[in-house]
């Protein structure tokens, strides 16, 4: 190997790079944008995710819309109340903490729960799959257990246990990602602090629900009748609870006579049988 | 003269970069879904072509072939054009920030569109001169911008057709690319001794 051509191109390569570099530099001085310093001081605040639960798709470009086009700054619900406060304090307004909130999965098909309708072998996720008569478990509403939103949720709160997605509420920062990545559309935000919830998003009149899932809503309306708040509607033939008004009481959760509705309390007896981690049914 | 206008023809229509070449295709369906951005795209593209085909030429006659090193054509290529889109996006952000934000992604992504270093590596390779070198980078360009566009146009009425639920998104777009990409095909019977 001839020493001299390998130098020779080193340098020709140096110099051509140099010139480049040097030529951008310049143009880059030419060009400069100015930017709003406050621009800069709230994107270090943000949690820098880029996660798009504000609405916007990134960070910066939050940051951007609340300094120039006047955006809420309570928006964030990753950084939560300290960001809320930071903002405030550089925009020089005052703004609502909002309510911290998290996912829930509305639907407690395991494979032990729902029957199958066929055994599915393919691409490794939900959508493909909803596609075909709408997953391979027979309840066409349930999760379908692929874990799409597993993989979309960027803070891994979110995992899939006997065929069911379940959210760790600990990790989740409620940035609705997993809401628009789940193609059943059974994953909600719900207030933080909520005790009670439906675990079961089935459309399909009592029967059918019956005969496909141990624990599917039936939309027999008694959560409804015995709630002091009448904070339960029946939506499709499933129970929807209005959190701004539940007060969780948890009489719905005793009297329903599918025990769908799971609460807290609850929850951690059922975990405390099976393997100690902190996620939920 | 007729040279050029040859070279346009066989550039725009026969040799287009998109249909006939498959160079390009990620700002091709990326950006295509709405005129005005196509059409942005489609200039930044064909400044990008000409200005990256007028600076690798003598590059590659001035600098390279003296020394031996035309092997390293693709790496200096690369240096080369990733520099130049770095100054459309400066001057993209200061002087036209709509279609800076509009264009987002895809703008840096111009530097790994392989028609732009596709165009350079033709020049050497069909051994144009510098004015048909630089020529060929702008009609090309010009090829790009008239097959986003014509995608963009269908596109934009796809929008409010009824389509069947698994051909929804890109599917429908790819069928479209391909039927263009077909109709395309029809140039190659002007194909010139060229």
């Amino acid at each position: 190997m001839d020493i001299v051509a390998v130098l020779i191109t080193v340098a020709v390569m140096s110099v051509l790079g140099a010139v480049l570099a040097t030529a951008l530099a310049f143009a880059g001085k030419i060009f400069e944008v100015k930017k709003d310093e406050r621009i800069e001081k709230i994107i270090q605040i943000l949690p820098g995710v880029n996660c798009g639960g504000c609405g916007y798709t990134g960070c910066e470009k939050y940051a951007e819309a609340v300094v120039k086009n006047g955006e809420e700054v309570n928006l964030c619900t990753v950084g939560g109340g300290p960001a809320v406060d930071s903002l405030s304090v550089i925009m020089g307004v005052n703004a609502e903490k909002k309510q911290r909130k998290r996912a829930q999965v509305m639907c407690r098909g395991t494979c032990e729960h729902v029957k199958m309708k066929y055994d599915y072998v393919g691409l490794d996720d939900c959508f493909s799959v909803s596609k075909l008569g709408n997953g391979p478990k027979e309840c066409r509403y349930g999760c379908i257990g692929l874990g799409t939103c597993v993989k979309e949720c960027i803070f891994g709160a979110i995992k899939i246990k006997d065929g069911l997605a379940v959210v760790d509420y600990d990790k989740c920062r409620a940035c609705g990602v997993c809401v628009n990545s789940c193609p059943q559309g059974i994953i909600r935000l719900v207030p933080y602090d909520s005790s009670v919830w439906v675990c079961c998003s089935s459309g399909e009149k009592a029967p059918v629900t019956r005969e496909v899932c141990d624990t599917g809503c039936i939309g027999c309306g008694t959560c409804k009748r015995v709630c002091p708040e009448n904070a339960i509607e029946l939506e499709n033939n499933v129970a929807v609870i209005d959190y701004s008004r539940c007060t969780g009481c948890g009489i719905c959760s005793e009297k329903c006579p599918r025990k769908i509705i799971c609460m807290k309390e609850i929850r951690s007896e059922m975990n405390s049988g099976k393997e100690g981690d902190d996620s939920d049914i | 003269m007729m040279n050029i206008f040859l070279l346009a023809i066989t550039a725009v229509l026969i040799e287009n970069f998109v249909f006939v070449k498959f160079l390009g295709i990620c700002p091709f369906i990326g950006v295509s879904k709405k005129i005005s951005t196509a059409v942005g795209m489609g200039i930044a593209v064909i400044f990008t072509m000409t200005v990256s085909s007028a600076l690798t030429w003598p590059v590659h006659y001035f600098l390279l072939q003296p020394f031996d090193l035309s092997y390293f054509d693709t790496i200096a290529f690369i240096l080369i054009i990733a520099a130049v889109v770095q100054l459309v996006e400066m001057y993209l952000r200061k002087c036209i920030p709509s279609l800076y934000s509009a264009l987002g992604i895809y703008l840096p992504l111009i530097t790994t569109n392989c028609a732009v270093l596709g165009i350079s590596l033709l020049n050497v390779t069909k051994g144009y001169n510098f004015i048909e070198s630089v020529l060929y980078g702008f009609f090309s360009g010009v090829g790009f911008l008239l097959a986003i566009v014509l995608l963009s146009l269908v596109r934009e009425r796809i929008k409010f057709a009824d389509i069947p639920t698994p051909f929804r998104g890109v599917p429908i777009v790819l069928i479209a690319a391909a039927i263009l990409s077909i109709a395309f095909m029809g140039f190659q019977g002007l194909k010139l001794p060229f």
